[in-house]
């Protein structure tokens, strides 16, 4: 066993020993096997609670070299206090070199979104979820879903999408949209908007999911077929905005709402900050941002 | 053995109760006295079926055969093997020893416990039925009542929202519900509506043998009686096979055509209903029918 040096005396590279690494590999290798498929890990403490991307963090740690450039992104943000801390663990415990360019990232860990810029072959998008398995609250217990998965028995989630339907008068399901990944499993995407599955379908990127409080990793290999769930009648449509982002000008990219000030003023901007300065720096103007006062 | 076209009877081995034109009113295909070529063979037979828990009996040696469109009631006092038996004959208990083999829909014959898991819920939730003694043993409460009678339609692969609506609607009907009742949940309706809600999601698939475990059990008299009727309605119209488990004498007398006593995990009688309540054999029955005719 060879271990990189690290030029800190406590930690061994990306924080994880040798042996930890090697275990999650084999499970992420599994997970890219089998697409779609939760796979068990024995997942580690890490210096950072449950709910702030343990899972996601334990993945990074295990695939990340010293010639990785990495993103996190928290809501499509690369400034919040979450992807800000991710970022700085990395830069400490692997001294890789961070970005916020999505193009310039080799592996983008990320919570809630899926960056606008489409991604490439030989990226690495690694998202952090809460809850991985979508049969959950239909199911709780873990020995029928796991059946149910094994049986591909998947009457259940249409189920829940027809009580969508009776209730709302559409499927009113707009975060962690059930997939059907390559016309076998049914998989959690994770709480990202339903805006972002598109993306995830024939993506030339890979894709690693880690839930670090419940243990599992998941995987979708690049150019697998994704598809979201529904029902001949009421199809799956993308969430859409009325108005393009309000700094860039952007259209049909997933927006924030804003609030300015208390008197009801707000505005709608790219949820995703790397694409919204890009298209800022490139001469792309939005209705707010026409005096140049954001840019 | 007899050959198909033989006429002297239409079972290689008689049956007491079969081939006998006297068991209105349910009976009505057989009255005509015509061999219909898919009742040449039973359904579901059972062989040797015995069931122990440790050194406790459940079941002992129980053969059954059960034809196409025939109720069967298992009758006996608390602790007979009733359930036990009803269990080990829809697959959710596993005899400790005995065979119980099916006749498909495409006419083969298989042993049940044979049968790949994947292909036997396949078989439970299309050709056959399970209508439990408490209703929410068999429903979802927290799901609507139209997505509790769509559910089998939805796990079976149908993806058209308003059709399964549709014919959930109509099943309501069909059990008495009020058709604006569908999006209701199951929690908010009455014993009896829960029940005859139970017996809807069942149907929806069309199956051709369900097994009812005290169907009335937990019911007023009156409510009862209602269900009664409406069973002995569907079961007529659908052409349904019925094995009914039930302590209820008169149940039996009102829905079955052949009957079977359990005593001490074994049978110790069968014949057709009429005549296991009027003219019992065994001293046993014969105190279980003047029991109840004195109460
Ligand atoms: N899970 C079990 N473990 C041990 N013994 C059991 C179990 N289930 C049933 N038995 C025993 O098996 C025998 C038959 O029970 P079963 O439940 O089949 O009777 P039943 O005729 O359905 O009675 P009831 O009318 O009260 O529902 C009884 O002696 C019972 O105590
Ligand atoms: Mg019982």
């Amino acid at each position: 066993m060879t271990v990189q040096p690290t030029g800190l005396a406590d930690y061994n590279f990306a924080y994880l020993d040798e042996p930890t690494k090697r275990m999650i590999r084999r499970a992420i290798l599994k997970a890219i096997a089998i697409p779609g498929y939760q796979v068990p890990f024995a997942s580690r403490e890490m210096p950072m609670p449950y709910g702030w991307g343990t899972g996601g963090v334990q993945v990074t740690a295990s695939i990340i070299g010293p010639d990785d450039t990495l993103k996190v992104i928290d809501q499509g943000a690369d400034d919040t206090t979450n992807a800000v801390s991710i970022r700085a663990f990395f830069a400490k415990v692997a001294e890789v070199s961070t970005t916020t360019s999505t193009a310039e990232a080799t592996i983008i860990q990320t919570r809630h979104r899926i960056p606008e810029e489409t991604l490439g072959e030989g990226q690495v998008l690694v998202y952090q979820v809460p809850i991985p398995e979508p049969l959950r609250f239909l199911e709780p217990r873990e020995t029928e879903t796991r059946k149910m998965h094994a049986l591909e028995d998947y009457g259940l989630m249409h189920v829940k999408l027809y009580e969508d339907i009776a209730r709302n008068g559409h499927i009113a399901t707009t975060y962690a949209y059930p997939v059907k990944v390559e016309g076998r499993y049914v998989m959690d995407p994770s709480p990202t908007p339903k805006f972002d599955n598109p993306k995830m379908d024939q993506s030339e990127a890979l894709q690693l999911f880690g839930a670090g409080r419940e243990k599992r990793i998941y995987a979708v290999p690049p150019y697998t077929s994704v598809v979201s769930l529904d029902f001949e009648d009421y199809p799956f449509e993308v969430n859409r905005f009325d108005e393009p982002c309000a700094l860039c000008g952007a259209e049909g990219v997933y927006l924030d709402e804003v609030v300015l000030d208390d008197r009801g003023g707000r505005m709608f901007v790219c949820s995703d900050t790397d694409h919204c300065e890009k298209r800022r720096a490139a001469g792309h103007r939005g209705a707010m941002a026409s005096e140049g006062t954001l840019a | 053995m007899m050959t198909q076209g033989d006429s002297v009877s239409p079972h290689p081995e008689p049956i007491e109760g079969r081939g006998e034109t006297a068991n209105p009113p349910l009976r009505q295909a057989q009255g005509d006295g015509l061999p219909a070529l898919a009742e040449e063979k039973p359904l579901l037979s059972a062989s040797g079926v015995s069931k122990f828990y440790g050194s406790r009996i459940g079941c002992e040696d129980v053969s059954i055969d059960i034809w196409p469109g025939e109720v069967v009631a298992v009758v006996g006092e608390s602790g007979s093997g009733k359930t036990t038996l009803l269990n080990c004959i829809s697959t959710r208990l596993m005899p400790t020893t005995g065979t119980v083999a099916y006749r498909m829909r495409d006419g083969q014959i298989r042993d049940l416990y044979r049968m790949g898991e994947a292909e036997r819920r396949f078989l439970m939730r299309t050709d056959w039925g399970f209508v439990h003694q408490n209703p929410a043993d068999g429903l979802r409460m927290t799901v609507s009542a139209g997505a509790n009678v769509g559910e089998r339609l939805m796990a079976t692969g149908a993806r058209h929202y308003g059709n399964i609506r549709a014919t959930a609607g109509d099943w309501l009907g069909r059990v008495e519900i009020a058709e604006d009742r569908i999006d209701d949940q199951p929690r908010a309706f009455s014993g009896g509506m829960r029940q005859r809600l139970q017996i809807a999601r069942n149907l929806v698939t069309g199956p051709r043998l369900v097994f009812m475990d005290e169907p009335t059990g937990g019911l007023d008299v009156s409510v009862q009686a209602r269900l009664l009727d409406l069973l002995r309605g569907l079961v007529t119209d659908l052409g349904l096979a019925v094995v009914v488990v039930t302590h209820d004498l008169a149940v039996a007398r009102l829905l079955s055509h052949r009957m079977v006593v359990m005593k001490d995990g074994r049978v110790i009688e069968t014949g057709l209903t009429d005549r296991v309540l009027d003219d019992p054999r065994a001293p046993y029955t014969q105190l279980l029918v003047s029991s109840i005719l004195q109460a």
